[in-house]
């Protein structure tokens, strides 16, 4: 057969296709279950460091599967719901914050007026994380997103069992200019946001991260953190995500529930 | 594309012997490092040494990423090079190095988790990465499979280094570390190293191949073009 005679192109052109589809779909099964436990492996990793649980020396999985407590709640209401209750189709395990928030069943739009943190679709029902101490409630880690400068910043905040002081935040994933928005990763300035106070004394969200540094001497420096140098978008994004999230919008109701419920956990 | 096809006709020719010689082998593997660098020479694949640089980390794997398609499909290709349909070889081409880079880029999500989250839609551009289409047109058509093998080494190391240089300074200056371990110790972590801010975004990566290829071309003053 010449090489470019018709049959020859066409048979050329199915047998690569045949071959290196074989490849790619060979590659893509036997690596898919590795990849699979890696996206959840950070997840915990991620829900931990939140906690104030991780350690790199510990295996995280039974750090987990010890401490930690999923929680459904129904974000409208504030309601939590039991296991049974879970919608078809959600569970812990393989919960997708973003495939939640688009889904047209799970999520739902949100009203334009009150998206402060840009995020336009969020999920009707979402997992927080109770972490445990001998039954008693000691943090709950609440999942947070907003839009900064460049992307949305997926992230959890998590709060003390007064629930009221926040005990940390951390970001699993954003797309920000390293060293100036990407600092949100930083140590350091994570390290400001333990003990600040999130609501003032009537229940109104009170934190803010503000232009500049905190004046210790002042009297809302409680409810203040640094904001990052050089990245003022950035800055503005993570004060609007954290005012959305933690008021009546985000995850108000719910923390409202869980205080008449009682904080036993 | 035209601009690649017409670059690459100027590539050395190698005689299509099949028994290859030390030195033709030794030739094929480092003439792109230094003297024909595909960056610094021929100035192709400058998207992805821009964007990936920000870390040394992420160019290692990267670089990697890049010398694992460009050796196999400059393989692939020459080996069915003489029953590839003129009309279709483009294609040829671009379906073996895609297949290439997803199996790249699913094994990295496999290995290497959060590598592959800084990479992210990098790994897959690799397919429209000129360096390795002009090496499949321009060398892997034309030469026997040992010889393309050691052509796509060879220019895989030459993008290598680059990346790796530029990777090396962006993140020693920009962020004051090294593989992620701090080595100049940064003013707002208490010590004196006031970072460059500059180095952390794209256009640094402009200026760190130019002095790259101005040390280059001063060594090697054969390397300057004419007017």
């Amino acid at each position: 057969m010449q090489n470019d005679s018709i049959q020859k192109t066409i048979f050329v052109a199915v047998a690569l296709c045949l071959v290196c589809s074989l490849f790619v779909s060979l590659t893509a099964v036997s690596l898919h279950d590795i990849q699979k436990e890696n996206k959840r492996l950070d997840k915990v990793k991620n829900i931990l460091i939140a906690g104030g649980l991780y350690d790199p020396s510990v295996d995280v999985q039974s750090v987990y599967e010890k401490k930690v407590v999923p929680l459904l709640i129904e974000l409208d209401t504030g309601q939590i719901l039991n296991s049974e209750e879970y919608p078809d189709g959600i569970d812990a395990d393989t919960y997708d914050l973003k495939k939640m928030a688009a889904d047209p069943t799970f999520g739902r739009s949100v009203d334009p007026g009150k998206d402060i943190a840009n995020i336009r679709n969020r999920p009707k029902y979402i997992f927080v994380y109770k972490v445990m101490e001998n039954d008693k409630l000691q943090r709950i880690i609440l999942p947070i997103y907003g839009y900064g400068l460049w992307s949305t910043l997926y992230g959890f905040v998590s709060l003390g069992n007064d629930l009221q002081s926040i005990q940390g935040i951390t970001f699993y994933e954003h797309g920000e200019t390293p060293g100036l928005g990407g600092e949100v990763d930083n140590a350091r300035w994570k390290g400001l946001w333990p003990g600040k106070q999130a609501f003032d004394d009537v229940g109104n969200v009170a934190i803010s991260v503000i232009k500049g540094q905190v004046n210790p001497k002042s009297a809302k420096a409680k409810y203040q953190v640094d904001g990052l140098s050089g990245a003022t978008i950035t800055t503005r994004g993570l004060d609007s995500m954290l005012k959305y999230w933690l008021g009546n919008e985000g995850y108000g109701r719910f923390l409202n529930t869980l205080k008449q419920g009682g904080v036993r956990g | 594309m035209a601009e690649v096809i017409e670059r690459e006709e100027q590539a050395p020719e190698v005689p299509p012997s099949p028994s290859l010689t030390a030195k033709e082998a030794k030739s094929l593997l480092w003439t792109p490092v230094f003297d024909d660098n595909p960056i610094g020479r021929q100035v192709l694949g400058v998207c992805s040494a821009l964007a990936v640089t920000t870390k040394l980390e992420t160019s290692i794997v990267m670089s990697m990423a890049v010398i694992f398609v460009m050796a196999l499909s400059n393989i692939s290709v020459s080996l069915i090079r003489n029953h590839i349909p003129s009309s279709v070889r483009i294609i040829v081409q671009m379906t073996i190095i895609a297949a290439l880079v997803i199996i790249a880029d699913e094994a990295i999500q496999a290995f290497a988790y959060n590598i592959s989250k800084q990479l992210s839609i990098f790994v897959g551009l690799i397919i429209t990465n000129c360096i390795i289409m002009g090496r499949a047109e321009g060398f892997a058509m034309k030469n026997p499979p040992t010889h393309s093998l050691l052509d796509g080494l060879g220019n895989g190391f030459g993008y290598s280094t680059i990346l790796i240089v530029v990777g090396f300074f962006r993140e020693l200056l920009g962020s004051g570390k090294l593989l992620g371990v701090d080595v100049l110790p940064l003013v707002t972590e208490g010590g004196w190293y006031m970072p460059n801010g500059l180095m952390l975004l794209s256009p640094s990566a402009f200026f760190l191949i130019g002095f790259f290829i101005w040390v280059v071309r001063a060594w090697k003053p054969e390397q300057v073009e004419e007017d």
